[in-house]
């Protein structure tokens, strides 16, 4: 029987990457992507940019987008799509996984490329995320001769993503015909990637105790968690006790926001606006690479084939960087400062979510206070260690400044000063610590415990006469409590319940981050006004059975294997067990 | 010997992926190669790789615009702005495709002793070359050696004379 092997799967906004390990021997590495980096040209790359080209037919000679594993690609991933994409926006699909958590949109529906004249044939967040999955799956085939079908693939998702989110991205394994599938929040893999790395070392570096903060800054989203080091018969153990809110903010903003800035006074079109993006991320590189440089040159160039004389000049000093990114991006505030949040009016709703304070450094004041419960009577948590993951902060600059501000916090409040845990490597390592915990899994080293990072309510409307203008208050019914691990079920104590049969039933359904007390059948007042808990996608069900006829049900949550939640109606006294959908379709 | 154009293909594919396969192949093809060359292929299709590295560099850090261009009429303020652009580019494009060292160790400048049956391809003589060995000399240039080549694989159904094709902007 062949060897089997883990395949870590990072599956980036902006990027994606891939690993493997055999689970024999526990050797593995990161494995390369062939893709298109010109039409019929394949290159090997270790990143696969998140990028797809839907291209028109007759747009390219026949044959010209096929892959070892897809001779009649009709779209192409990565590199080649990304570039040729920056000239044809309107057949671009880029920021797929953002789309994918985005709770205003009917996110099985074909709605990429967002605003693609008619004649562009759209596919769904979930399809987008399919075909870069099928892409990875093909090269883990191709390079490594895996075969992703049967072996076990680790699939990370941000920590925020909420249950909606897990379940789309469970579906689009699904689709791009992966059946063992496990979720893995992206800060853990990270984290994993570190133990990895420092092996048995890693006693020396945290001790019980210890609370590590994973701040993970990537292109399109910053994923913040909390890790506690605690003690349990002698040996230690970590416990992801708390994760951060989805905030659509990542390197790629910096970028953007630089080239904006040089933008100013220019006449310049997509593509050149692209390639001066491009040229201030090098520009930046090389500012925070050497302390010495006062500006770094940027070329922006032509059109067309005049390149001498046609190349647009400017440059990037530090004064920029300094202001627009340390100061824009991670500005010194105070703990009790929160992210600003504009006034949205219902047409900002149609495009991502994006976040409204670019200040991440605001983002993690609020994350630290929300989680008060775990604060053990400080004003915030105070966390002892800092691990820093995603290309942004291959800027020291950036990662010395959010430890400055951290340990600013921690002296007003009489802490200790925090310390930065020296990472891996910073692109890839979510991907490498995906097929580490692939190996940790079948009984290797340490495991991050934690369960669910969220608690979830069914939302009950109480039995009161309408009022006209007035909405009634929804209760909160628990029934999911916080932490619950993989492959446990928890039974919602009797209540009254009875659903109609033959029609659908539609729950509200909320969730929250930091009320981590909740048992199931616990009661929330006023769950759709309350600050802890925030309104996700509803579920639904329709009882199969003779129509009108009422049914008395019990609830039921179960955390699957995979990491995804699944809630059930069981009859009451009866054989009846109906699964409750998500409605992933527009949150109301 | 002949090998039908679906099976070229797919060989490509399989060498890009499988090394073992692709030194099997390469023994088998070395005289192939060669009887191929001398057949009717027009001079594109043999030195198609060729074409596929001034694509690249082309496509990466517009090459083939900026040395198709008379410089004399410019300044070296704009000659400069230009040149970054095709250093960034192809910088990044060579290493890509290429690990690229130095063909000797030693800091140029200082001097070297040649020994006797040195590597007359890595390493050439220059001034009076007369003598035994080892020659006792100056390294002037340390030369370069790609230790490691990474082609892409290319479709064979393309056309290797486009180096860059035209862009026609629709509105």
């Amino acid at each position: 029987m062949a060897t089997r092997h883990a395949i870590g799967i990072d599956l980036g906004t902006t990027n994606c990457a891939l690993s493997w390990r055999n689970l024999e021997d526990g050797s593995g590495d990161v494995g390369s992507i062939p893709q298109l980096t010109a039409p019929g040209t394949i290159e090997e790359r270790l990143l696969l940019p998140s990028f797809l080209y839907l291209a028109k037919e007759g747009e390219f000679a026949a044959g010209a987008l096929a892959l070892p594993w897809d001779k009649k690609a009709t779209y192409t991933a990565g590199e080649f799509a990304r570039a040729h994409g920056a000239k044809v926006p309107t057949r671009l699909v880029a920021s797929a996984k953002s789309w994918l958590s985005h709770a205003g949109v009917e996110r099985t529906s074909p709605l990429l490329p967002w605003q693609a004249p008619a004649e562009v044939e759209r596919i769904s967040p979930v399809e987008a995320s399919a075909r870069y999955l099928r892409h990875l799956a093909g090269a883990a085939k191709a390079s490594r001769k895996l075969d992703p079908q049967s072996e076990e693939i680790i699939l990370t998702v941000p920590a925020s993503f909420d249950a909606a989110a897990r379940e789309l991205t469970t579906q689009a394994a699904n689709h791009a015909d992966l059946p063992n599938v496990t979720l893995l929040e992206e800060p853990q893999a990270a984290l994993y990637a570190w133990l990895e790395k420092v092996g048995d070392g890693f006693r020396k570096q945290v001790k019980v105790g210890d609370v590590i903060l994973v701040v993970d800054v990537g292109g399109g989203t910053t994923d913040l968690s909390l890790i506690s080091v605690t003690e349990r018969e002698g040996d230690l153990q970590l416990t992801r006790m708390a994760v951060g809110d989805h905030i659509l903010l990542g390197g790629d903003n910096m970028d953007l926001t630089l080239a904006h800035h040089l933008a100013q006074g220019k006449n310049l079109d997509t593509w050149q606006f692209a390639a001066l993006t491009y040229g201030c991320r090098q520009a930046k590189e090389l500012l925070f690479a050497d302390a010495k440089l006062k500006k770094a040159p940027i070329s922006i160039p032509s059109r067309g084939s005049t390149l001498i004389g046609g190349t647009m000049k400017t440059e990037l000093t530090r004064e920029d960087v300094t202001r627009i990114l340390i100061d824009g991006f991670m500005p010194k505030v105070d703990i009790t400062e929160l992210p600003r949040t504009a006034r949205r009016t219902g047409l900002t709703q149609l495009g991502l979510p994006y976040a409204q304070d670019p200040g991440i450094t605001r983002h993690l004041a609020s994350f630290l206070t929300r989680q008060s419960r775990i604060a053990e009577g400080k004003s915030f948590v105070h966390p002892t260690a800092v691990l820093f993951n995603g290309g942004v902060f291959k800027a020291a600059a950036l990662k010395d400044r959010v430890v400055e501000v951290l340990k600013a916090w921690l002296a007003q409040d009489a802490g200790v000063p925090v310390k930065e845990l020296e990472g891996a490597d910073l692109d890839l390592a979510v991907a490498r610590g995906a097929a580490y915990y692939g190996w940790v899994r079948h009984g290797h080293g340490i495991r991050i415990r934690g369960g669910t990072a969220r608690s979830y309510y069914v939302g009950v409307e109480p039995a009161m006469p309408a009022v006209p203008g007035f909405e009634p208050p929804v209760k909160g019914l628990c029934v999911a409590p916080f932490g619950m691990e993989e492959g446990s079920k928890a039974e919602v104590p009797p209540q009254e319940f009875a659903l109609v049969v033959g029609e659908p039933t539609v729950f509200r359904f909320f969730a929250s981050s930091v009320r981590r007390e909740d048992r199931v059948g616990d009661m929330i007042d006023d769950a759709a006004r309350s600050e802890e808990l925030e309104e996700v996608a509803p579920i639904e069900t329709t009882l199969g059975g003779e129509a009108g006829k009422l049914v008395p049900v019990n609830l039921q949550a179960a955390v699957t294997e995979v990491g995804t939640l699944e809630l059930r109606c069981l009859e009451k006294g009866g054989p009846g067990r109906w699964k409750l959908e998500m409605n992933l379709r527009t949150k109301e | 010997m002949a090998i039908g154009f679906l099976d070229r293909l797919k060989m490509a594919w399989r060498i890009l992926i499988d090394a073992r396969f692709a030194e099997e192949v390469d023994e088998g093809l070395k005289q192939f190669a060669l009887a191929r060359t001398k057949a009717s292929d027009p001079p594109e299709r043999v030195h198609a790789s060729g074409l596929m590295l001034l694509a690249t560099f082309q496509r990466e850090g517009r090459l083939v615009d900026f040395l198709q261009q008379e410089t004399a009429g410019f300044s070296d303020e704009e000659i400069g702005a230009a040149a970054r652009v095709v250093h960034g580019g192809c910088h990044k494009a060579l290493q890509q495709l290429f690990e690229i060292a130095p063909a000797v160790k030693g800091d140029e400048g200082a001097p070297m002793s040649v020994p006797a049956g040195f590597d007359s391809e890595r390493i050439r003589l220059t001034g009076n070359v007369s003598g035994q060995p080892p020659f006792k000399g100056v390294l002037k240039h340390h030369g370069w050696l790609a230790t490691q080549v990474r082609m892409p694989s290319i479709s064979q159904t393309l056309d290797p004379r486009v180096i860059a094709p035209a862009e026609v902007e629709l509105s």
